[in-house]
């Protein structure tokens, strides 16, 4: 078992582990009510509201640079009118859940993974267990909670913006007819698409604040340890969503097909 | 009362703590003596449960604490204040807020209770009006008696100091020794003082334990200990270097 350990294969186990226990203690804290209402609002505010211009920058640009990479590829076919039907149920299932996720990943994972790994070196996580307070029910649950309340927002500022700015190059850039492009997304992309997409910004919510949350409290001591803990929350959280994204898709359609 | 029974812990391949055997009765003032890296933090973080043992026991009033989870430790916790060797005071938040924690999430009280008892309880330690500032604008001496506001302020059973004098100046650590005293005193507390300042042992503690090669080596009352002529406690006592530590 120590040798297990000590590889690196032993030492992913327990990380695994460790943040399916933390997972379970949070869903649990979540079911009893235990977190303040005055700490989860503040949390929204911090990912929800600081976190607007970083993705209506994102949301916007990959829209345009969508749009003109369809049409660009769709003109050659004489498909124009269908670049924004192509970008709209980009935008809805993978760019906009995925660059939001990403780019909260590396604003607000951060940002949580620093905070909690400060307080742990500075034995403030120390101080809070002996205020008979539970880490997981002042810092883990609010911060879990409001990642997948602010997400699913984001997203849907990011899908829209993508869709208007990407409408708004296709019609006066790009010169597409403007009714038949409008039209024609209207034609291919549906509601069910939108919906994956907050699915899936719902689930990466979770995944970005609990990896924040776990890299923060397990972090090693010193300056260098909250660093790379910082560091590490960035780099998983992002690989996490990137490889639950591929899953997810499958198991969202396969799910569609059924019900439908 | 605090019990600690054959206590064992190793950090990875490091033993810290080799079967240690305490009884702190209530309302006793017991000083945990011995040199920097020998365990008392770790002996003191035991008694309130944020380290586990390997082996050994710790009872709380008849509570084995050893054998809880974290969320039964809460209860146990609400007996305890606990002042840490930095304070580790949430520096996000005022003085006020930071003394006030505890009421707040355990005490259902008006606004206006809290923060006439946060007012007493800054008092008690000497810092009127200082609530609003942060605690990255207090001195070291400041700081820690926040942070005994902080643990105090909820009227705990048994408070545990983690080394409250060490990096501070003969005054201040003083002044910090007489408000040990005080709160013990006025709040008719059990006090677990774990440090190597002889002279705070000499003055906060009517129990001394020596904690040496792991174990707990001498214990007794402090006019006891300190003419102890045990060549062991009399070398830590007079603060004698072994030649062969001594650094050239």
């Amino acid at each position: 078992m120590s040798f297990l350990e000590r590889t690196w294969v032993g030492e992913w186990l327990t990380g695994l582990g460790r943040i399916a226990v933390l997972t379970r203690d949070a869903v649990a804290s979540c079911l009893t009510f235990k977190a303040s209402r005055r700490d989860l609002l503040y949390q929204i505010y911090f990912i929800g509201i600081k976190s607007q211009a970083v993705v209506l920058v994102t949301g916007a640009f990959t829209g345009m640079v969508l749009t003109a990479q369809t049409y660009f590829q769709f003109h050659k076919v004489k498909m124009d009118t269908a670049t924004l039907a192509v970008v709209a149920v980009s935008m809805c299932d993978e760019l906009g859940p995925v660059l939001t996720a990403l780019m909260v990943a590396g604003r607000v994972g951060a940002a949580i993974a620093a905070e909690i790994g400060t307080m742990r070196v500075t034995e403030q996580i120390d101080a809070l267990r002996t205020l008979a307070t539970h880490p997981v029910d002042y810092l883990v649950v609010p911060r879990l909670l409001a990642s997948m309340i602010a997400l699913p927002l984001l997203t849907m500022e990011s899908i829209t913006l993508g869709i208007t700015s990407g409408y708004v190059v296709g019609s006066q850039l790009l010169g597409i007819d403007p009714v038949y492009l409008y039209y024609d997304m209207l034609k291919y992309a549906s509601d069910i698409d939108v919906i994956f997409g907050l699915v899936k910004s719902f689930v990466y919510g979770g995944i970005i604040a609990l990896i924040g949350c776990y890299k923060g409290l397990s972090c090693g001591m010193g300056a260098e340890g909250v660093g790379r803990a910082t560091t590490e929350a960035v780099v998983y959280s992002s690989i996490t969503i990137l490889i639950t994204n591929f899953f997810l898709t499958l198991v969202l359609q396969r799910l569609f097909v059924l019900l439908s | 009362m605090i019990e600690v029974r054959q206590l064992k812990k190793s950090f990875g391949s490091q033993l810290i703590l080799a079967g240690v055997d305490l009884r702190i009765e209530s309302s006793e003032s017991a000083v945990i003596i011995g040199r920097s890296g020998g365990g008392k933090s770790v002996l003191l973080k035991h008694m309130i449960g944020l380290l586990r043992p390997d082996k050994g026991e710790v009872f709380v009033d008849g509570d084995r604490i050893t054998c809880m989870n974290e969320r039964q430790l809460l209860r146990v916790r609400r007996k305890f204040g606990m002042v840490f060797q930095g304070a580790a005071l949430f520096d996000s938040m005022t003085v006020a807020e930071n003394v006030a924690f505890g009421l707040r999430r355990h005490e259902h009280l008006t606004e206006a209770e809290v923060a006439r008892r946060v007012a007493a309880t800054l008092d008690l330690v000497d810092l009127p009006g200082t609530e609003k500032k942060k605690p990255a604008e207090l001195s070291g001496g400041m700081r820690k008696r926040v942070g005994l506001a902080r643990a105090i302020i909820y009227e705990p059973q048994i408070v545990l100091y983690d080394e409250p004098t060490t990096g501070l100046d003969p005054i201040v650590s003083d002044s910090i020794d007489q408000l040990i005293i005080r709160v013990r005193d006025q709040l008719k507390v059990t006090s677990v003082v774990v440090t190597h300042d002889m002279r705070s042992a000499r003055r906060v503690g009517n129990h001394v334990f020596m904690l040496h090669e792991k174990k707990i080596y001498a214990h007794g009352a402090p006019e006891e200990l300190f003419t102890s002529h045990d060549p062991i406690v009399r070398q830590f006592i007079d603060g004698v270097a072994d030649p062969k530590e001594t650094i050239l």
